[in-house]
């Protein structure tokens, strides 16, 4: 469990981070947190010839909260966003998410950029992402573009990144007045990835119905998987008992989820369906909070 | 012979009974600890393994070239350069009708698991040994694998030794009374097919072997983080055909966790001492984890088919147990399924009884003894039927129990079949009901009954599981310990037998200052370095503390003797007038008088040079004693546990645990504490979360921590732990082992507790780890794809 050999990067600025990649492109992995990509490493999976540190790029090291939404930089960690009070107001679904990744000392190294550049797709932050309608911020030598969250995850481990792209920032718009969210999932031990996860996020109407309803889950399929069909079923309702049996019938019914080493195909088909529901019922419950 | 004293009543001892802190805790809390490879070694070259990626294949031919000719790459064995150490290595524990297959340190011609050494690689450092890996070439031919028992056991299936006519490694039966007749005439007949999974010992720091030649004493020295540095330097002795003189084993102080794996024999530990004898240069070798996932040994895969007939009061009658055992690819020893065997009957009084054991090979890497060592197993057969029998009587789990214990005047107990140690399963003392009755009394079972009722009216589902056992503890042959007086008056304790987080420097040390009545910090305890001490076993099968302790207890009170006689010598006095204070021997109504500790080893061991010595006063004082029990020591147990489960996740939730344990004498609380929750927190891995997969032809599927839910201290509840005490005959310690009676009856009691909870569902828990998906599938009937 050793890595093979590699020529290590370490600079300073942005445009030396996009210089590297721009030349050794295929040949090099950026190096965030590390917390996944090390392990990669150290087992062969990856074996890079050349490594760019951007811990010592002082720019990517920051997050920005403003009127219109959250800006985060490549290096901010899991934690800093995880304790700020001002994020946990402002998005509680994305705090809440945040406290299910890994373990404390994980979370202190760990990044959101490196959650989402590594497109795993039982993380949290993922599903979240897209429950959210986070933008990403992509950057190469010769280009910016900004990628919806929805547009992101290609597959299990593959974003839509290209080898010369680096992750900037990602963007989540503020959440609109009477917006609620949140997370649920079912996980084997504490800060594991989840077996299934559902974020829920939706908008409370004056007239006392959902609007607006995102449901997306994690660990179900080679991408986040966002459910339309059952927040069609949910939209404009008002969250009812009957309404949430129906919706958790509907996607128990209509999943076909994935089998891994984890668990069976039949128990995420099962499950999944009682994450959305109790989701759901959350946002329920916060109904009389957001005053409608 | 002197006569020797015994411990019986430690309100009387200075240390014994009391819970000491761990000497040993101040280096491991501070970073100081010295594990293998924090020995300041210096100049030695590094070694990585090729290990077969076949579960079973041929090899034609196997190309080092490339591998040899990468910079820094000192040199390529395989079997072809390893011609003298390709002998056998041998089971630990046998039997004559083993079907009985070679094991060599390296493989010669056919893999048969994955993880099975290939090619070894030394080179300049770790990093280049493993790039020179990926260098060699090597062509196997494919064959047929079996990846379970089931597998193995199917008719036609393919041979895990090729020329073997069969997988069975070896079937035995064990009987008492007229187990067949009784099945006949039983009112009530129950039976079963409950399976165990798969697990690791998972010790923090993995397996690791280091050696060199010393040229000027023409020594080998290994160093080796192995339970038995003994046993080892016998095989090493055996295997390179020298004297054991010619071998040093050094186990290094501190070894980070055993749990068995490193109390077996391992190709790594023939094949790194003798490359370093070939190459003329020290050579070491530090498992990574991933090769501790597909080569160290295993444990606990079993499936058992378990018939129980009993009459209206629930009483027993007869108990037929079938189970099939997962041997692994070659049989590294028989003790596991040999002590599930006679671990079957427990506490309880059963006329009949029938144990047989299909043993098999699989292409899998090996199994061995792993905390627990096939008790789980069975009491997992035993208690869940015991479970079943309340269930289909309409009485409390606990009062069937009751009614089958074994009562304390019972002792000794002849329960009619044979335990591993070859003497006949005779339990030497306990006390079950008061077990029982320790739980009875922290779990008002009306109440819980009540609030189990009502709590399934808002949908939450509790359950109450409860799982007794026996467990055969501190055998033999023998273990030994070498207790001196040194130059400075400090009293030495040599072990033979090396820790791997125990704390024998602080028990031994309590021992020793007890039998001898010195002051406690004049005792040090040092062990693992096999020219300490020429004899010794190991640390497995928690037999130390029943085997180690009376060694020094034995030999402790042998040197009191020396020193008194030494000092009655110079001063003149009788022997009887004299104790031992401090660091002193005084005339015990005239403290003034008397001599220190530090002169009687100036006079005894020193000595005068070319004086003759008076003809009653000793010299030399240094005594080495052996203990050898005559059977087993039984300690025993029981588990309660209150779960809370979510029937729509599949997810346990442990409300409370309580463990009762007895392990005769306790000599010191906090360690003994420290042994039943380490292993309490083993059990809860192995009834909820650990599990190592496999493909249905062998290949492994869990080998790393994303994978294999090794529980963490988030998902271990704290016990509520309550001791019984019922001292062994059997040592003048009156001691019993504690070392894996923490996890010998988790997996029960918490199946148990599960399907508690999940009766209104009609749910079965047959399989253990009780995944989530398995807690499902018990309560809707959904199918998985059990291999
Ligand atoms: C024990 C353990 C448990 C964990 N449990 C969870 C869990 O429950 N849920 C969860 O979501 N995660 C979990 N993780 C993963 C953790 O959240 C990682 O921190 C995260 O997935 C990756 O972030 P990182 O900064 O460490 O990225 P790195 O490991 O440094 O990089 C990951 C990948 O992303 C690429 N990359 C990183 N940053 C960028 C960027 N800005 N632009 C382009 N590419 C980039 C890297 O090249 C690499 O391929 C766990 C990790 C561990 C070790």
């Amino acid at each position: 469990m050793k890595p093979s050999r590699f020529i290590y990067h370490a600079p300073t600025q942005i445009e030396e981070v996009l210089d590297l990649l721009w030349e050794y492109g295929d040949e090099a992995k950026i190096l965030a947190g590390g917390q996944s990509l090390m392990p990669m490493l150290n087992f062969r999976l990856l074996a890079p010839a050349h490594l760019i540190d951007i811990n010592r790029v002082k720019a990517l090291n920051q997050y920005s909260l403003s009127d219109s939404g959250l800006t985060i930089s490549a290096l901010a960690r899991h934690r800093d966003l995880e304790l700020s009070p001002e994020v946990e107001l402002a998005y509680p679904i994305l705090h809440e998410g945040l406290t299910n990744i890994a373990h404390v000392q994980i979370r202190n190294r760990g990044t959101i950029c490196g959650s989402l550049a590594h497109a795993d797709s039982a993380a949290e932050l993922p599903s979240i992402m897209m429950a959210l309608d986070g933008q990403m911020n992509v950057r190469s030598k010769s280009s910016r573009r900004i990628v919806p969250a929805g547009e992101f995850f290609r597959f299990h481990l593959t974003s839509d990144l290209d080898s010369t792209e680096l992750l900037e920032s990602v963007f989540i718009p503020s959440m609109k007045r009477n917006s609620v969210g949140a997370f649920d999932e079912v996980t084997r031990r504490k800060g594991d990835f989840a077996l299934v996860g559902a974020a829920v996020v939706g908008t409370w109407s004056e007239r006392g119905t959902i609007e607006d309803c995102r449901i997306v889950c994690s660990g179900v399929a080679p991408t986040p998987l966002r459910l339309l069909e059952a927040e069609e079923l949910v939209s404009g309702t008002d969250l009812s008992e009957e309404v949430l049996v129906a919706v958790q019938q509907l996607v128990m019914e209509s999943l076909e989820p994935t089998e891994d080493v984890h668990t069976s195909a039949q128990y995420r088909k099962k499950v999944t369906g009682v994450v959305v529901r109790r989701g759901l019922a959350r946002l329920a419950e916060q109904r009389s909070v957001v005053n409608v | 012979m002197t006569q020797l004293s015994e411990v019986r009543d430690l309100e009387k001892t200075a240390n014994l009974g009391t819970g000491m802190l761990r000497r040993e805790d101040q280096r491991l809390l501070t970073g100081g600890g010295q594990f293998l490879d924090d020995l300041p070694f210096g100049d030695f070259y590094e070694a990585a393994i090729l290990r077969s990626n076949y579960a079973h294949a041929r090899i034609l031919s196997i190309d080092t070239e490339a591998a040899k000719s990468l910079n820094g790459v000192i040199a390529v064995f395989t079997a072809s350069e390893l011609g003298p150490i390709l002998k056998d290595l041998p089971p630990k524990v046998t039997n004559p009708k083993l079907n009985y297959q070679v094991r060599l340190p390296i493989v010669k011609e056919y893999a048969r698991y994955i993880g099975e050494p290939v090619a070894v690689v030394v080179a300049e450092n770790r990093y280049i040994a493993e790039d020179a890996l990926e260098l060699i070439e090597v062509e196997y031919e494919p064959l047929e694998s079996v990846g379970s028992t089931a597998q193995a056991l199917k008719e036609g299936a393919p041979p895990v030794h090729i020329g073997s006519e069969t997988n069975v490694a070896v079937h035995l039966i064990q009987q008492a009374g007229d187990p067949e007749a009784a099945l006949k005439s039983s009112p009530h007949v129950l039976r079963e097919t409950l399976h165990v999974a798969r697990g690791g010992g998972h010790s923090i720091e993995a397996r690791a072997v280091a050696a060199r030649f010393d040229g000027p004493t023409q020594q080998l020295i290994v160093w080796d983080n192995t339970q038995a540095p003994h046993y080892v330097r016998q095989m090493l002795a055996t295997i390179y055909g020298v004297s054991e003189d010619e071998i040093r084993l050094i186990a290094p102080a501190d070894i980070g966790g055993g749990f068995g794996p490193k109390a077996q024999f391992y190709g790594e530990e023939v094949l790194i001492p003798w490359i370093a004898m070939e190459l003329n240069h020290p050579v070491k070798w530090i498992e990574d984890r991933w090769e501790n996932f597909i080569s160290a040994t295993m444990e606990r895969t079993q499936t058992h088919h378990v018939e129980v007939g009993f009459d209206d009061d629930g009483r027993l009658l007869v108990l037929k147990d079938v189970f099939e055992h997962d041997q692994g690819a070659y049989c590294v020893g028989l003790k596991v399924p040999t002590i599930t065997m006679s671990t079957l009957p427990g506490p309880y009084v059963i006329p009949n009884i029938h144990s047989e054991l299909i043993s098999c090979y699989t292409n899998i890497v090996p199994t061995s003894s792993l905390r627990g060592a096939g008790r789980p197993q069975a009491v997992v057969a035993m208690e869940r039927m015991m479970d079943r029998i309340a269930e289909h009587l309409g009485l409390e789990p606990a009062e069937v129990r009751r009614r089958n214990l074994i009562q304390p005047d019972q002792f000794p107990y002849a329960v009619g079949l044979t335990f591993r140690d070859g003497s006949p399963l005779t339990y030497d003392s306990g006390n079950y009901p008061a077990l029982l009755d320790g739980v009875l009394e922290r779990i008002d079972l009306a109440e819980f009954r009540a609030e189990q009722i009502e709590a399934r009216k808002s949908g939450k589902f509790l359950g109450l599981g409860l799982a007794m056992f026996v467990e055969g503890t501190g055998i033999g042959p023998y273990e030994g310990a070498r207790v001196r007086l040194t130059n400075t008056g400090r009293v030495m304790v040599s072990l033979a037998a090396s820790p791997q987080g125990q704390g024998y420097e602080t028990v031994y040390a309590q021992v020793a200052a007890d039998a001898i009545g010195c002051d406690i910090d004049l005792v040090s305890v040092r062990h693992g370095d096999t020219s300490f001490i020429p004899y010794g076993q190991g640390t497995f099968a928690s037999r130390i503390t029943s085997t180690a302790g009376p060694a020094v207890w034995q030999a402790s009170t042998q040197v009191k003797v020396d020193i008194i006689d030494v000092a009655a010598s110079m001063l003149k006095i009788d022997s009887g007038e004299l104790v031992i204070r401090g660091d002193r021997v005084e005339v015990g109504d005239d403290p003034e008088k008397g001599v220190s500790l530090a002169e009687i080893a100036s006079i005894a061991n020193v000595g005068r040079h070319g004086m003759s010595v008076a003809r009653n006063q000793p010299v030399a004082i240094e005594r080495t004693s052996y203990f050898k029990p005559s059977q087993a020591a039984y300690s025993s147990g029981i588990s309660a546990i209150i779960v809370s489960v979510d029937v729509e996740t599949g997810k346990i939730e442990i409300l409370r645990s309580i463990l009762g344990h007895d392990c005769g004498t306790v000599l010191n609380p906090l360690l003994v504490e420290g042994q039943v929750l380490g292993g309490h927190a083993h059990g809860i891995g192995n009834a909820i979360y650990e599990e190592a997969k496999y493909s249905k032809d062998g290949q492994p599927l869990t080998v790393s921590y994303l994978d294999y839910a090794l529980p963490t201290a988030m998902e271990v509840p704290t016990p509520e732990l309550f001791h019984v005490v019922s001292p062994s005959p059997l040592n003048p310690l009156g001691v019993k082992g504690s070392g894996e009676g923490g996890t010998v009856p988790l997996p029960a009691s918490v199946a148990n507790a599960v399907e508690d909870a999940l009766r209104p569902f009609g749910a079965r828990i047959r399989e253990i780890p009780l995944t989530p998906d398995r807690v499902l599938a018990a309560i809707y009937g959904f199918q998985r794809d059990e291999t």
